[in-house]
Parts: C-alpha cells; sequence; structure tokens
C-alpha cells in the first residue's frame, strides 16, 4: 500500500543503502552495513530544467572537474529571472545592466560547451521555466523532474516528484543525472467542496498555508486530494502545488486523471500515437492505494475559503479579503507579527479593502498562465485602472502572450491602461528592471511577499489574479466579488 | 568545491533572533547575477544591515561583530526558507560563519549549507532558550565578548558553552561523514556510475521516455 509519492519515488530509486542494509541484516557483516546505511538513497531525475541564475557555478564545477553533462537529453535550459519584458527595436535583447547580461551570455556559452538545449532569447517557445516545461509537454506523470528554483514544485500538479535543489546539486544532477536524496514523510492536504464565485486556486492555496504554516510542510511532501483539487483546471492546480514550496514542503503532488491528459494531449514532446496509449496506461494507474497511509493529513472546506490577501512578510500571513489586519497581542508569533506590520505600515484591527495601492503585477510562475490571464481581463474589460495605479501584466511565456493576443486579452489590458509586456520572472523578484518602489504597496499575483522581495522597501500583497485586478481598477485592495 | 573537514569550533556568537528568516534576507536577488560562489559576504542580510544610504545600522547586531573571531550565528525557526538560491550560505560563508544554530531549518537551506561545510545545529526550543541564558552569563559586555564563546564539536555532536551549557544535536551521519572527512558528494555519485548505468538501461516502465531534448529543433 503506497502513496502517490512513494510509487513515484521507488521508481527512481538507482540504490537506497538504508533499504539494502535493512534487507541485508543479520548477515554478520553489521559494521559496513551500518556505515553503508548512513548514505542517502540515489534518485534519478528525468527533468533537470536549468536557467541562467543558479546554473553558472555548476557549469564551472564540472568545467574544473572536466566532466560532461550526462545526460543532456534530460537537461533544458531558458533564461526566465533576469531578462527583461521589453524588447529592443527589432525585437533583440535591450540593454541591461552588464553582470546580468553576463549570466545570459555564460548561459548560453555553457549550453554551447556541454551541449544542452537551450531556449534562449530569440526562441519563441522562452518563458518561466516552471511555465514552460508543463506547456511543452516536457513535464508528464510519474517523472523526477528537479531545477534550481524552489518553485519547481509547481510541476507536481501532473503527478510528478518535483522539486528544488541548490547549486550544488544542479551540479550533481548535470554530471550524474541523480541526487542524494532522504526520503521525506508525506502530507495529505484534502479539499473537497466547490468554490465560490470569485475564490480561485490561489485564494485556496493562501488558506491551505494560513492552516498550515509556511513551515507546516517542512521535511514532507503534500498530496493535494479532494473534489475541489480534481475540479481544477492544471492551472489551478499548477497555482496550488507551486505554493508548497510557501508551506515549506519539500513538494507538492495531485494524482493525474483525465484533466492532466488532455493538458497533455499533442503538446510538443507528450507522447504521441502508440507511445500516447502506452503512457496513458501508466499513468492512469498512477495514484495513491486507497488504503496508503499518510504520515499527517489536514482538510479544508471550499465553500468556507473566500478570497485571500497576505497582510505581512511571509506568505502565511494571510487574511480574507474583507477581514482586518490580526492584533499581534495574544498571538503566537507576536515578535514576528509586530515586526511585519511595521515594515507593511499597517496597523491592527485595520481592515485592507480600501488600502490604497501603487502597482498591481499580474504574473509569475504562480499566475501568468492564460487562465490567469483571462480572469484578470474579465475584470478588465470595459473598465480602466485607476490614476494612482501602475499595473503590470506579465505573461508567463511567449506562447502564452501569442495566445493570450490571439483572444485580444492584450488589447483589453492596453485598453485599460495596464502595461502589456514579455514573458518572465519579472516583478516577482525584482531581478530585471521591473521593481516596487520602497515603500510602495504592490497587490501581487506572485508567490512571496517577503521584505524587499519585489525591491527594497517594497511592500507586497499577495492575491489571486482577480483580486489583483480588482484592486487594480478600485485603486485600492478590492474585493473581486463586489467588482465581477 | 572541495570541503574543507572541520570537526571542532570555537567562536564567538552573532545573535539573529527571529524567526522565519526567508534567503531573499540573506541575500536579496539583486545580487544573485554573480558567476562565482565568492565575494558575497559584503551583501549578506544588506538590506538589514545597510541603511538606505548604505551605512550600516549601528543596531544591526552584524555590524558590531568582528568576522575574524565570529563563526556561528544564532537565529530562530524556521532559517532559511523560501527560495533555494544557495546564495545564501555562500554569503554566510564569505562573511566567514562556519555553522548556524536554529531551532529548525527549512529543508532546501539545511541541504545547502551542508554541501558547502556550513554546518546547521537544530537544538530544541528548550535547549536554544538555554544556550542564549547561558552566552547571557558569560558574556561580560554586550559586543564580541571572548568569554563568551561557544564550541561545536561535531564528532561528537555536541555543543557546549564553557561549564555552563552543554547539549547534544542530531546531525545527519552521512553530512557528518562528509564534514569531518571532507567527502565529496558528487565523487560519491560519480561512483555510482555503473549502478546509473544499468538503472537507465531498464528504467522502470513508470518513467516515460520523454523524447530527446537534444534534438529538439535548434534555433
Amino acid at each position: 500500500m503506497r502513496t502517490l509519492f512513494e510509487k513515484v519515488w521507488d521508481a527512481h530509486l538507482v540504490s537506497d543503502p538504508m533499504a539494502a542494509a535493512a534487507q541485508a541484516d543479520g548477515s554478520g557483516q553489521l559494521a559496513t552495513l551500518e556505515l553503508m546505511a548512513s548514505a542517502p538513497a540515489t534518485l534519478y531525475v528525468d527533468l533537470h530544467l536549468v536557467h541562467e541564475v543558479t546554473s553558472p557555478q555548476a557549469f564551472s564545477e564540472l568545467a574544473e572537474r572536466g566532466l560532461p553533462v550526462r545526460r543532456p537529453d534530460r537537461t533544458l535550459a531558458t533564461m526566465d529571472h533576469s531578462t527583461p519584458t521589453t524588447v529592443a527595436p527589432g525585437g533583440g535583447l535591450p540593454v541591461i545592466a552588464d553582470d546580468a547580461a553576463a549570466q545570459l551570455r555564460r548561459l548560453e556559452e555553457n549550453c554551447a560547451r556541454f551541449g544542452v538545449p537551450l531556449i534562449g532569447w530569440g526562441d519563441d517557445r522562452r518563458g518561466i521555466v516552471h511555465v514552460i516545461g508543463p506547456e511543452l509537454g516536457l513535464t508528464q506523470p510519474g517523472m523526477t523532474v528537479v531545477c534550481g528554483d524552489s518553485h519547481t514544485s509547481t510541476h507536481g500538479a501532473f503527478g510528478a516528484l518535483a522539486f528544488g535543489i541548490g547549486t550544488s546539486e544542479v551540479s550533481h544532477v548535470l554530471a550524474s543525472q541523480c541526487l542524494l536524496q532522504r526520503r521525506p514523510r508525506t502530507m495529505e492536504v484534502r479539499v473537497d467542496g466547490t468554490l465560490a464565485a470569485g475564490v480561485t486556486a490561489k485564494d485556496v492555496v493562501l488558506a491551505i498555508i494560513a492552516q498550515i504554516g509556511i513551515a507546516g510542510g517542512a521535511e514532507h511532501v503534500i498530496e493535494y486530494t479532494g473534489s475541489t483539487v480534481r475540479a481544477l483546471s492544471m492551472e489551478g492546480r499548477m497555482t496550488i502545488c507551486n505554493m508548497s514550496i510557501e508551506a515549506g514542503a519539500r513538494a507538492g503532488m495531485m494524482a493525474p486523471d483525465d484533466t492532466t491528459f488532455e493538458y497533455l494531449a499533442g503538446r510538443p514532446f507528450a507522447p504521441a500515437g502508440r507511445a500516447w496509449d502506452r503512457a496513458l496506461t501508466r499513468w492512469r494507474a498512477l495514484r495513491g492505494d486507497a488504503s496508503a497511509l499518510h504520515d499527517r493529513s489536514v482538510t479544508l472546506d471550499a465553500a468556507a475559503i473566500a478570497p485571500m490577501i497576505t497582510y505581512g512578510t511571509n506568505p502565511g500571513m494571510s487574511i480574507p479579503v474583507d477581514g482586518r489586519v490580526p492584533s499581534p497581542a495574544g498571538h503566537r508569533e507576536r515578535a514576528a507579527l509586530e515586526r511585519a506590520l511595521a515594515y507593511m505600515d499597517l496597523t491592527p484591527g485595520e481592515p485592507l479593502l480600501g488600502k490604497r495601492v501603487d502597482v498591481v503585477f499580474i504574473g509569475s510562475c504562480t499566475n501568468s498562465r492564460l487562465g490567469d490571464l483571462r480572469e484578470a481581463a474579465s475584470v478588465f474589460r470595459g473598465r480602466h485602472v485607476a490614476p494612482n495605479v501602475r499595473v503590470l501584466v506579465v505573461p508567463g511565456s511567449q506562447a502564452v502572450k501569442r495566445a493570450a493576443e490571439a483572444e485580444g486579452l492584450d488589447a483589453v489590458f492596453r485598453a485599460a491602461g495596464a502595461e502589456w509586456r514579455e514573458s518572465g520572472c519579472s516583478m516577482c523578484l525584482g531581478m530585471n528592471d521591473d521593481k516596487v518602489g520602497a515603500g510602495q504597496y504592490a497587490v501581487s499575483t506572485s508567490n512571496r511577499n517577503f521584505e524587499g522581495r519585489q525591491g527594497k522597501g517594497a511592500r507586497t500583497l499577495l492575491a489571486s489574479p482577480l483580486t489583483a485586478a480588482a484592486s487594480a481598477v478600485r485603486g485600492a485592495v478590492a474585493d473581486p466579488r463586489s467588482v465581477s | 568545491m572541495s570541503l574543507q573537514p572541520f570537526g571542532l569550533l570555537e567562536s564567538a556568537v552573532v545573535r539573529l533572533l527571529r524567526d522565519d528568516v526567508d534567503t531573499d534576507q540573506i541575500i536579496p536577488a539583486r545580487f544573485l547575477t554573480t558567476t562565482t560562489r565568492t565575494g558575497l559576504g559584503k551583501c549578506l542580510f544588506s538590506d538589514w544591515r545597510y541603511d538606505a544610504q548604505g551605512v550600516p545600522r549601528a543596531e544591526f547586531a552584524l555590524n558590531a561583530a568582528d568576522p575574524s573571531l565570529t563563526r556561528v550565528l544564532v537565529a530562530g525557526r524556521n532559517f532559511g526558507c523560501g527560495s533555494s538560491r544557495e546564495h545564501a550560505p555562500w554569503a554566510l560563508l564569505d562573511w566567514g560563519f562556519r555553522a548556524v544554530i536554529a531551532t529548525s531549518f527549512a529543508d532546501i537551506f539545511g541541504n545547502n549549507a551542508l554541501k558547502n561545510g556550513l554546518l546547521t545545529v537544530a537544538l530544541s526550543d528548550e535547549s536554544h532558550a538555554e544556550l542564549l541564558r547561558a552566552l547571557d552569563r558569560c558574556a561580560t559586555s554586550a559586543r564580541g565578548d571572548t568569554k563568551a564563546l561557544v564550541r561545536v564539536n561535531i564528532a561528537e555532536a555536541t555543543i557546549t558553552v564553557g561549564e555552563e551549557f552543554s547539549a547534544r544535536f542530531e546531525i545527519d551521519p552521512f553530512a557528518k561523514h562528509c564534514l569531518l572527512d571532507g567527502v565529496d558528494e558528487l565523487g560519491y555519485l560519480l561512483a555510482q556510475s555503473d549502478a546509473i548505468a544499468a538503472f537507465e538501461a531498464e528504467m522502470t516502465p513508470l518513467v516515460p521516455t520523454n523524447g530527446a531534448l537534444a534534438t529538439a529543433r535548434p534555433r
């Protein structure tokens, strides 16, 4: 009886010293076996995604040791974190900071030298790494997917075991296609029921994090289950899995189903023909056994979830959009809350509704897919952004951009007074020119409201695309249920 | 990168007694455009450490510490949450730290730290509080007092402050082995090449053959 996670984990074990030692126990070589057993498992990686920021030192490591990339055919690089969201006349790379430009060049050089396929600046498949993996059909059920980026958990929406790694581990995967890993525990997060109008996947995951805490998933892989999850589109599922890391989890997963298969069918790197039929047979069997037990389990009632917004400086500090900022007095995290409210310049008991907003950002690997842009556009259509607000809409990929333009969403955004940009991570982490100014309030569809995340001194309020768009129109934090 | 083995550490401490210190605070994203692992110490905790004019804030404890004497940072719960950037342990190491003591660490940060020889010591809430009281008793002045030294013994997995405090901590046995003996994880993995090749030869049916990315149409 195994969980979904256990099935994918087990299928990728190259070696598991602890299991081997346990099996061989009693053979009379206990001392050696104990030493052996101290080593972590060796886990095979099916797909390794690489980007410009966390890879240069890993490639240097290989170069210094004279090692090749073991499986370039299971590796894909792209540039997304520091890339501009504007184009130079003629479509080229605009002038950017020297160090960022040098880092992009380094990625091109490394990919050429090591034979790693690169979706570079001029490639019309370019986009945020966690948007293009699924979009190209590279991310598939049952896979192990890693990337030097914590939001790799996004890919778990397909029933893949997907998690972020550091740069040392990037070098390990480049050179060996494997990682040394301790087996995490598992946690079921079950959401049942129907979401009310104006409530989206983003609100669900913010509610989950508020409930379990930002370290609530530590050392665990979360499996999301329940009728609410089943009813979500792949895009909504990706939004939830994306923010698993904001609950401290190692990864987030959802069993694949017909929604998953419909999304994957016909994608460039998805299997086709008879290979598709064979894959489908395997994928349909990929679910946790009914009696498999998780180490922990929590449940949420979808009907009780309201549109959520953060007020503090970590993603666990959220309230219903029509709620009031909590008081640190008597709070179990009093010191942290006091610091957060001081940084955010918010007062205990203050409502967020009506709070003046300077910037609205719609984008990031959390909420930049076509469905997210459609939701935002549904609010902007026939309305105009308030004069005090700057609105940036940044599609998750060039393909999302083209699809949005094909159905006229760009015209809706522009007519409303929003800026329509090229794809990239953009204002989620402010590595390019897209930043929130010091002291400014930004309603953002991204994933982190840490101090200074969107620019030094920036104050971030995380919310759904609906809430962000409603706030842009109102010029202040707004309830999407009152604008639709 | 090869690890420098170390087993014993005796050092003054810097206190950063906040919970949930995220890696964006340890090193903000604007410093991530580097292509090397070194030189990040000056950016460590940049937004907390310097004011808007770039002047060190006197009230931030790190600014009062002597990097040549201080190898240990004491933080609160869930240290290193958020982004997977390995620049966080690189910045801590470059400043001079060799160990962080907290009540818990975020998973990815903990992994990254140990792979770079930065020891993470997780103490229980009670031990953590007792450690701070012991350091207080030893200190005769608020900053950098050399009597308030913490001693970390990796082989025995103990942490002591003179006669005032002693506790054991949990350490992953493999990480301990790597730290003590300077074992290189990549070398350990590459030694498994035959097993990896055997795995690749009979990939279980659960693993899709995802088509050859390398033959993706060139641009």
